[in-house]
């Protein structure tokens, strides 16, 4: 984690900077089907970060190489948009990009039925617009949602959230000042009715019980988030389903 | 962008078994689930570096040299000097292994190295400023793979670690922000020694340091990067399997426990 002036980042009353509680996610907001020539996407809102998730797939696999005989190759590119922080980021992929990318393609893969479209592939394109901490969680979240948007089949929604620690003390979600200042980081990615953790990275300082504390916490959010990205779901292809109905109550009548 | 891997070229039959040993509660090399293959630490055979190291982990081979040069400080940390850690998988060491770029295995090594060092304070980089916001010492970290047998992050490690620990660099004077190099060399200023140590799940059994065999049937692995105090520095999980959370927490106690060994073995080197 960055360099430490003493800041507080958890007051007397045991609030966070932005009054949030230690257990407490930002506010998340999720829409899935925003793009329109993508097979699937989604955005997401977490906190003061803004992704957009598109999904192209199954296609053919191109350049032909790639194609595995047995299943669908799963390509992944993790990217920040020049304007997306503070100071300007090069459009070029930096080495963190190419981490990001891959261990968020390692998170999804296992939750894709790839195994039914051989010589294929799936491509996923993440694009952050406005970055504040736990950019590859949310990611994760709506890549997953883009994914099922596309209607791959999926064994499960991947869910994901990161834990913390700051002033001491393990905390939920960190925001882009905790992340900076605070002791360290814990982004998690889970998928609740499998009880798998498909993405774990942390970096900075935590003794044994404190990793433990934050990993189950992360995973309690990860299972709320979980129930945001099955209503976002829900509320996009509920409401095509109601116009079908009418429209064949129509046609009865 | 990243992609699937291609398929291990492990022959199936190949996989079959060593699958079904360590379903047994073996492993192809008859060493026990959580047995560290035997370690070697040769220290400063490169002697134009500032420090060397090579780690033999099995047969795996790796060399870690550190350079200090000077440079400009980072925007953020004027008063502080600057850790880089790249690494080569060269293609001496695999056959697949070729030259070019970087690619996403190596950058992940790196940058899990990286974190270990960088997040323990393993070195006390506001002892490497020169002028503050003009000039600092950086200090590379450069990782050569020469031979490929598994567990690179953790030989990587540990020979990064090594080759910081043995690194020497000129002493220098600032007297009116010119910098003056004295006759005598001093230590790198180090102040924890993390070490990695890598667990992969294959079946629903986990075992440490996977050797080459072993991570090409594994599902997934962990990193675990432990500092001097049993505090956990960094982590990495890798692989298209999932852990539970259960697995995970006992991969973090053990590989807590574990590391005091190794990092006992590659400090004793140095004195």
């Amino acid at each position: 984690m960055g360099n430490k002036e003493q800041v507080r980042l958890i007051d007397k009353n045991g609030l966070r900077v932005d009054g949030r509680r230690l257990d407490e996610l930002r506010p998340v907001k999720l829409e899935v089907g925003v793009l329109d020539k993508a097979d699937g996407s989604a955005y997401i809102e977490h906190g003061r970060n803004k992704i957009l998730a598109a999904v192209f797939g199954p296609r053919e696999a191109h350049p032909k190489h790639i194609a595995l005989a047995d299943r669908a190759v799963v390509r992944c590119r993790y990217h920040m948009a020049p304007f997306s922080t503070d100071e300007r980021k090069s459009p070029a992929p930096s080495r963190r990009e190419l981490e990001l990318s891959k261990v968020i393609r390692e998170a999804l893969e296992p939750s894709i039925m790839s195994e039914y479209f051989p010589r294929s592939s799936i491509d996923i394109f993440i694009e952050v617009l406005q970055a504040d901490a736990g950019t590859r969680c949310a990611g994760v979240t709506s890549a997953s949602l883009a994914l099922a948007d596309a209607g791959i089949p999926l064994r499960e929604l991947v869910a994901a959230c990161a834990a913390g620690k700051i002033d001491g003390q393990v905390v939920l979600d960190l925001s882009d000042i905790e992340d900076k200042k605070g002791d360290a980081d814990l982004p998690v990615a889970f998928m609740p009715k499998s009880n798998a953790v498909g993405l774990l990275q942390m970096d900075g300082s935590m003794t044994d019980s404190e990793l433990k504390q934050a990993l189950d916490m992360s995973i309690n959010a990860c299972r709320t988030i979980y129930e945001m990205q099955k209503d976002a779901l829900r509320r996009k292809y509920h409401v095509e389903r109601e116009e079908e109905t009418e429209e064949i109550a129509e046609v009865k009548a | 962008m990243s992609t699937t891997h291609q398929p291990s070229p492990l022959a199936k039959l190949e996989q079959k078994t060593v699958h079904e040993i360590i379903v047994k509660g073996k492993r192809i090399d008859e060493r026990g689930p959580l047995d560290y293959r035997p370690l070697t630490i040769t220290l400063g055979s490169v002697e134009k570096a500032n420090g060397s190291a090579q780690v033999e982990l099995g047969k795996t081979r790796i060399l870690a040299g550190v350079k200090i040069q000077t440079g400009t400080p980072f925007e953020d940390t004027p008063n502080e000097g600057i850790l880089t850690v790249n690494a080569e998988f060269t293609p001496l060491a695999y056959p697949t292994f070729e030259t070019g770029p970087p690619d996403e295995d190596s950058i992940e090594l790196a940058r899990v190295v990286d974190r270990g060092i960088r997040e323990s304070k393993a070195i006390d980089l506001e002892k490497l400023c020169i002028e503050p916001g003009k000039k600092v010492f950086v200090v590379f970290v450069d990782i050569y793979v020469l031979d490929h047998d598994g567990n690179l992050i953790d030989a990587a490690g540990m020979a990064a670690l090594g080759a910081l620990v043995s690194a020497t660099m000129q002493e220098f004077e600032v007297k009116g922000g010119e910098l003056r190099f004295k006759e005598s060399k001093v230590a790198v200023p180090m102040r924890n020694y993390p070490v990695p140590m890598t667990s992969v799940k294959i079946g629903t059994s986990v075992v440490v340091d996977p050797c080459l065999e072993e991570e090409q049937v594994m599902s997934c692995r962990l990193t675990v990067t432990t500092d001097k105090n049993d505090n956990v520095c960094a982590m990495q999980k890798g692989g298209l399997g999932v852990f539970t959370p259960e697995e995970i927490k006992q991969i973090v106690s053990s590989s807590i426990q574990q590391s005091r060994e190794l990092r006992e073995k590659i400090l004793s080197k140095v004195k």
